[in-house]
C-alpha cells in the first residue's frame, strides 16, 4: 500500500449498498451487543474490574521501557529469543531470517493482529513460504483473498451461504453443504494435515508478562495451541504495548478480554508459554522467537493524551457497539484494525495524510467510550486528531495534511460572528428572515436534503421570543 | 455525570433563579422549544434569566478539530453567567460540552478556573427539572402513544438515562412505547451528516424504521441536532410521525 | 537488531519522561471478594463448563481407573493416549491390565518425542487422558500444567480429551489459583486453562465444536 489516502467514503458508499453485507453485520452486531450485557449486568462489578483492568493497562504504560526490558531479560532467561523491530519492514525481514535459517517452506499461523499490520502472509509468500491462518475466521478471509473485517470474529461480514461456496470453490475435497458443523469439520481435516507438516508456527500475544517473561495467549478453536506446540519453531510477534508488569495483572485482563471481545467468561483455552521445550520434555517448539514491534508506537507514546489509545487490549468491543461501523462494516475502512480504536490507531501508526479521514467516520456518540473495557477515550482522541489534522504539528506524523483555507476561513468567521453578541444577534435575525429562501442545492443543504426535509428556520429567534416575553437578561 | 450512567450528580438546594442557555440549534430553529423550557421552569416557581449576549457552546468548532475557535466562541460565554445559579440547558450535548469539554478547552488558559466554574453549574433540563425541582405533571391531553430518542450526550455525557422517560411518564394520557435501540445514535454527529451522508442517511433510516415499529404518533428528545435530523427524515420520508422536543411535549401537555 | 531496541527504548524512555504517568492503585478486591462455598464451587464449574458441551463422570479414588475404562468402551473408543510414567498413568496400566475387560480400548503411552510419534498421534489416536491441577469456579475452567510425563498435545490432538479433576482441589478465581500457588515464582513451559472442548463460532456466529482441538471434553472427577 502507497501513502495516497485511502478514501472511507467511497468505500462505505459500496457497503451501504451491499444489503447482504449489512443485514450480516447488523444481526452480528446485535447479538454481541446483548450477550456483552449479560456478561456484566453486574455494575459494582463490572465497574471493579474496569477500574482494575485500566489501572493494570495504565501501570503498565507508566514503566513502559523498564518493563519490556525486564520482560526481554526474562524471556531471554527461559530461552525465548527477542528481537525489536522498529517498522514493519524490520520485523518482516526477522521472520523471514528465522525462517530461512531452518529452511521453512510451510508455516501456519494463529490469529495476531500485528501480523495483519505487517502484512506478513503476503511478504512471506512473495518469498516463496506458504503461510497459512488457521484460525477458521481468517481462514475463511485468506481461502476469499480479503482482509478481516473485525479484528475478533475476520469473516463476520460473510453468511453461511457465502462461505459455503467458497470452500466449495477452493477446497479440493469440498462438498457443498450449508451445515455449519459439516464445514467446520471439512477445516478441521485441512488444517490438521498442515499442523502436522508445518516448519514454523506464528502466533501474536494478547499480553506478555514482564515478572515472569510468559506470553499469553486467548483462543477458542486450538489452533493457537497447535500453532505454538507441534512445529519445532514458534515466532511470536507483538506490539510493544502488550507488556503487563506481573503475573497476577493477567487475570483481570482476560475476565475483561473475553467477555467484552465475544460474551465469554472466558475463551476456551487460555494458553501461556514461558519457554521452548526443555531437557525431557517430548513435545513443544524447540526455539520460541518473540518479536516486539514499534511501528510507530513510541511516538504514540510521546504524546500524553495519544499514549491512551496503547491500553487497547484488542477486545473489539467498540466495534461491536459502533453505530457506524455496523453500518458499513469492517472493510470500509481498509486498515487491519477497523472501527472507532482503528480510527485513532490507524492515523497515529500510518499517518495523517493517508488516513486522515477516519477520525471523521464517528458521529462522538460515545458508545464505544462507555463499553471500552480499559477506558480509552477513544472520542477524546478522535477529536484531537481531527484537530492534528487540519494544524501543523509534530504529535502525529502528516499533521495539517487536510488543513483546508475554505475550511480555516469558514469557522473563523464563524467563531468571529458568534463571540460577538452584536454580530451574533444580527446574523441569526438575518437567517430567520432569509434562511429559508436558500436553494436545497447548496452544498451541505444538498447532502442533508438527501433523506431528509430541508431544515426551517424559525421566524423569531429565541433571543427575540425571550425579549418579547420579557425574560430577564441578567 | 459519569461515562456509564451509574452515578447521578450530587444533589443542590432548589435555586431562587437559574439561567437558560438556550444553544444555537433551538435559536434558529427551535425557539418555541427554548420558551416551553424556560416555561416550565417558571412554572415550578424558579425566577428565569436569559442573557442576551450567549450565543453558542462552541461544539461545531470543537469537533470539526478547530479548538482555538471554539475556544473563542466558548469564552465569549463566560461573561454572561456571573451569578452562581445553576445554567440549564435543552439539549444533552451542548450541556455535555460545557461541562464536560470546557475544562479540556481551557486548560492551561488564564481563564481556566473560571471556565470550570461556569462549566459545574450547567444542568440538562429534565435532569435538572426531576433531580432539583422534583416536578409532578399532571396530563391535560388526550391519549396519545408516543416514543422516546436518547441523545448520545444526555446518556453518555450527562449521565441523563432515566430522567426524561421518568418525566414522560408522568403524564396518565401518554403510553410510552420504548425503541428496540434506544441507545443508538441517530447518525446526526454534527458536521458528521454533510460529511458523510450517504452513512448518516443509513443511520437516520434505521432510526425512522425503528421508530415506525413502535406505532407512536410522536418521536420525543430532548437534543435538537437529533431532532432536526429525525423529524427531517421522517418529514422528508413523508412518514406520519412529529418530531418533538421533550420541552415543548411537556409543556404543551401540561399547561394546554 | 541492537540498533533498534536501544533507538525504541530510547524514545520510551524520553517520551515518558517528559510526561511521566502516574497510574491508579489496582484494587484486586473485585476479584479477591469472588467467592463460593465449598459444594458451590463444584456446581458453579459443572454448570458453566456444560453450557459449553464439556461432559462429566463422576467417580472416586478407588473407581476411577474402571469407571474410565467402562465409560470409553461404551462410546467405542479405540485408544487412550495416556502418560506412563504419572501416578495416575501406572494405575491405568496396571488396573486395566489386571481387569481383563475384553474389547475396551487399548492403551497407547506417550512415551517418545512426538517427533518419532506425530503421525500416530495425528491420525490414530481417539482419546488422551491428563491430570490437572484443579479448576476454578468463577470461569468453569481446569487448571494443566504439562510435564514431561503428561506432554502438552496430550489434551489437544485426540479426539477426545478426558481430564482427572481432584473433587477437593477447587479454586474461586484464577487470580486466587495462580496467587495462592505463588505461580509467579515458576511458571512451567505451558500452563493452560481448558474451559471445555475446541470450538468456532466464525461461521455466522453458529456454534460448532471440535473445530482443531478435541471435541469432547470429558472431566473426570474424583471424589
Amino acid at each position: 500500500m502507497g501513502e495516497t489516502s485511502i478514501n472511507f467514503a467511497k468505500a462505505s458508499s459500496a457497503a451501504l449498498q451491499d444489503q447482504q453485507l449489512r443485514g450480516n453485520f447488523r444481526r452480528a452486531m446485535d447479538g454481541l451487543m446483548s450477550k456483552r450485557a449479560v456478561q456484566f449486568a453486574d455494575t459494582a462489578e463490572w465497574n471493579g474490574v474496569r477500574t482494575l483492568g485500566a489501572s493494570v493497562r495504565l501501570r503498565a504504560l507508566s514503566k513502559l521501557p523498564e518493563l519490556l526490558e525486564k520482560l526481554e531479560a526474562n524471556c531471554t532467561k527461559n530461552g525465548i529469543q527477542v528481537h525489536w523491530a522498529s517498522t514493519t519492514d524490520e520485523a518482516n525481514a526477522i521472520v523471514l531470517s528465522i525462517m530461512q535459517r531452518v529452511n521453512a517452506k510451510l508455516v501456519v499461523k494463529g490469529k495476531s493482529m500485528v501480523s495483519e499490520e505487517m502484512h506478513l502472509n503476503a511478504f512471506l509468500e512473495k518469498h516463496g513460504i506458504e503461510s497459512l491462518e488457521s484460525d477458521l475466521g481468517e481462514y475463511i478471509v485468506q481461502l476469499d483473498e480479503a482482509m478481516p473485517s473485525h479484528i475478533i470474529m475476520p469473516a463476520i461480514h460473510m453468511n453461511t451461504k457465502q462461505i459455503a461456496h467458497l470452500f466449495k470453490q477452493k477446497i479440493k475435497e469440498a462438498e457443498y453443504t450449508e451445515d455449519v458443523a459439516q464445514l467446520t469439520d471439512l477445516a478441521r481435516r485441512v488444517l490438521r494435515k498442515k499442523f502436522a507438516t508445518a516448519d514454523v508456527g506464528i502466533s501474536g500475544v494478547n499480553m506478555a508478562v514482564a515478572e515472569t517473561g510468559t506470553l499469553c495467549l486467548v483462543e477458542n478453536e486450538g489452533n493457537g495451541r497447535m500453532s505454538t506446540t507441534v512445529p519445532p519453531v514458534h515466532i511470536a510477534v507483538m506490539g510493544l504495548e502488550k507488556v503487563v508488569e506481573k503475573l497476577e495483572d493477567v487475570p483481570p485482563v482476560i475476565s475483561l478480554l473475553t467477555r467484552s471481545a465475544t460474551a465469554q467468561p472466558i475463551t476456551t483455552y487460555v494458553n501461556m508459554i514461558s519457554s521452548p521445550r526443555k531437557e525431557g520434555e517430548k513435545d513443544g517448539p524447540n526455539e520460541i522467537h518473540l518479536v516486539i514491534l514499534d511501528n510507530g508506537r513510541s511516538g504514540i507514546y510521546a504524546d500524553e493524551e495519544l499514549r491512551n489509545t496503547l491500553r487497547c487490549i484488542r477486545c473489539g468491543a467498540c466495534m461491536n457497539h459502533c453505530p457506524v461501523y455496523t453500518k458499513v462494516g469492517g472493510h470500509a475502512y481498509q486498515a487491519p484494525y477497523p472501527g472507532p480504536i482503528g480510527s485513532i490507531l490507524m492515523p497515529q501508526v500510518e499517518g495523517l495524510e493517508k488516513r486522515g479521514e477516519l477520525p471523521h467516520a464517528c458521529t462522538m456518540c460515545n458508545a464505544c467510550v462507555e463499553i471500552c473495557p480499559v477506558k480509552i477515550p477513544i472520542v477524546e482522541i478522535m477529536g484531537r486528531l481531527r484537530s492534528e489534522a487540519v494544524h501543523p504539528g509534530d504529535a502525529v506524523r502528516g499533521a495539517g495534511s487536510h488543513a483546508s483555507k475554505a475550511e480555516a476561513m469558514v469557522w473563523k468567521g464563524w467563531s468571529m460572528t458568534y463571540a460577538s453578541p452584536l454580530a451574533y444577534q444580527f446574523a441569526t435575525a438575518l437567517l430567520a428572515k432569509l434562511g429559508n429562501a436558500a436553494p436545497a442545492s447548496l452544498p451541505l443543504l444538498k447532502e442533508w436534503t438527501n433523506v431528509r426535509a430541508k431544515p426551517r428556520f424559525a421566524n423569531r429567534t429565541l433571543h427575540a421570543l425571550a425579549r418579547e416575553k420579557g425574560i430577564p437578561d441578567v | 455525570m459519569s461515562h456509564d450512567g451509574t452515578t447521578n450528580r450530587p444533589d443542590i438546594e432548589r435555586p431562587e433563579s437559574v439561567y437558560f442557555f438556550g444553544t444555537c440549534l433551538v435559536d434558529l430553529f427551535y425557539p418555541e422549544a427554548g420558551m416551553a423550557g424556560m416555561e416550565l421552569l417558571k412554572a415550578q416557581g424558579v425566577r428565569v434569566v436569559f442573557p442576551q449576549g450567549q450565543s453558542c457552546c462552541g461544539q461545531p468548532a470543537y469537533n470539526s478539530g478547530y479548538r482555538e475557535e471554539a475556544l473563542k466562541v466558548a469564552r465569549a460565554q463566560l461573561d454572561y453567567f456571573p451569578g452562581d445559579w445553576p445554567i440549564v440547558v435543552p439539549s444533552g450535548s451542548c450541556a455535555g460540552m460545557m461541562s464536560k469539554h470546557w475544562p479540556d478547552l481551557f486548560k492551561g488558559e488564564p481563564d481556566e478556573a473560571r471556565a470550570r466554574q461556569v462549566a459545574s453549574r450547567v444542568w440538562e433540563l429534565t435532569q435538572f427539572l426531576v433531580q432539583v425541582l422534583k416536578v409532578k405533571f399532571e396530563d391535560q391531553g388526550p391519549p396519545v402513544k408516543i416514543t422516546w430518542h436518547a441523545s448520545c450526550h444526555a446518556q453518555r455525557e450527562m449521565g441523563v438515562t432515566d430522567e426524561p422517560k421518568a418525566l414522560l411518564r408522568q403524564l396518565a394520557n401518554v403510553e410510552l412505547v420504548e425503541l428496540q435501540r434506544e441507545k443508538e445514535c441517530c447518525g446526526f454527529g454534527g458536521t458528521f451528516a454533510v460529511r458523510h451522508p450517504e452513512i448518516s442517511a443509513a443511520m437516520v433510516g434505521d432510526k425512522v424504521a425503528d421508530i415506525e415499529n413502535t406505532g407512536a404518533k410522536a418521536v420525543v428528545s430532548g437534543d435538537c441536532g437529533c431532532l432536526m435530523n429525525i423529524s427531517g427524515a421522517l418529514e422528508g420520508g413523508k412518514k406520519p410521525v412529529r418530531g418533538v422536543h421533550i420541552a415543548q411535549f411537556l409543556k404543551e401537555r401540561t399547561h394546554g | 537488531m541492537s540498533e533498534s531496541r536501544n533507538a525504541i527504548l530510547g524514545k520510551l524512555r524520553a517520551g515518558r519522561d517528559a510526561h511521566p504517568l502516574t497510574p491508579p492503585e489496582s484494587d484486586f478486591a473485585v476479584l479477591r471478594n469472588k467467592r463460593w462455598d465449598g459444594a458451590e464451587r463444584l456446581e458453579r464449574i459443572k454448570r458453566m463448563m456444560e453450557a459449553v458441551h464439556t461432559e462429566f463422570l463422576e467417580t472416586t479414588e478407588a473407581d476411577w481407573p474402571a469407571d474410565v475404562q467402562a465409560f470409553l468402551t461404551a462410546q467405542g473408543t479405540r485408544n487412550l493416549l495416556f502418560g506412563p510414567a504419572t501416578e495416575a498413568g501406572g494405575r491405568l496400566s496396571s488396573e486395566w491390565a489386571a481387569s481383563g475387560m475384553a474389547g475396551g480400548p487399548e492403551l497407547i503411552p506417550y512415551a517418545d518425542r512426538v517427533e518419532t510419534f506425530k503421525e500416530r498421534l495425528f491420525d490414530g489416536i481417539d482419546a488422551g487422558i491428563t491430570t490437572t491441577l484443579g479448576a476454578i469456579a468463577d470461569t468453569g475452567s481446569l487448571i494443566v500444567w504439562p510435564t514431561p510425563e503428561e506432554p502438552r498435545l496430550m489434551s489437544l490432538v485426540p479426539h477426545m480429551h478426558l481430564a482427572l479433576l481432584r473433587a477437593d482441589a477447587l479454586y474461586d478465581t484464577f487470580w486466587q489459583a495462580m496467587t495462592e500457588n505463588r505461580w509467579a515464582d515458576g511458571m512451567p513451559t505451558n500452563a493452560l486453562l481448558i474451559s471445555g472442548p475446541s470450538k468456532t463460532a466464525d461461521i455466522e456466529q453458529t456454534l460448532a465444536y471440535g473445530v482443531h482441538g478435541p471435541k469432547r471434553l470429558v472431566v473426570v472427577i474424583v471424589r
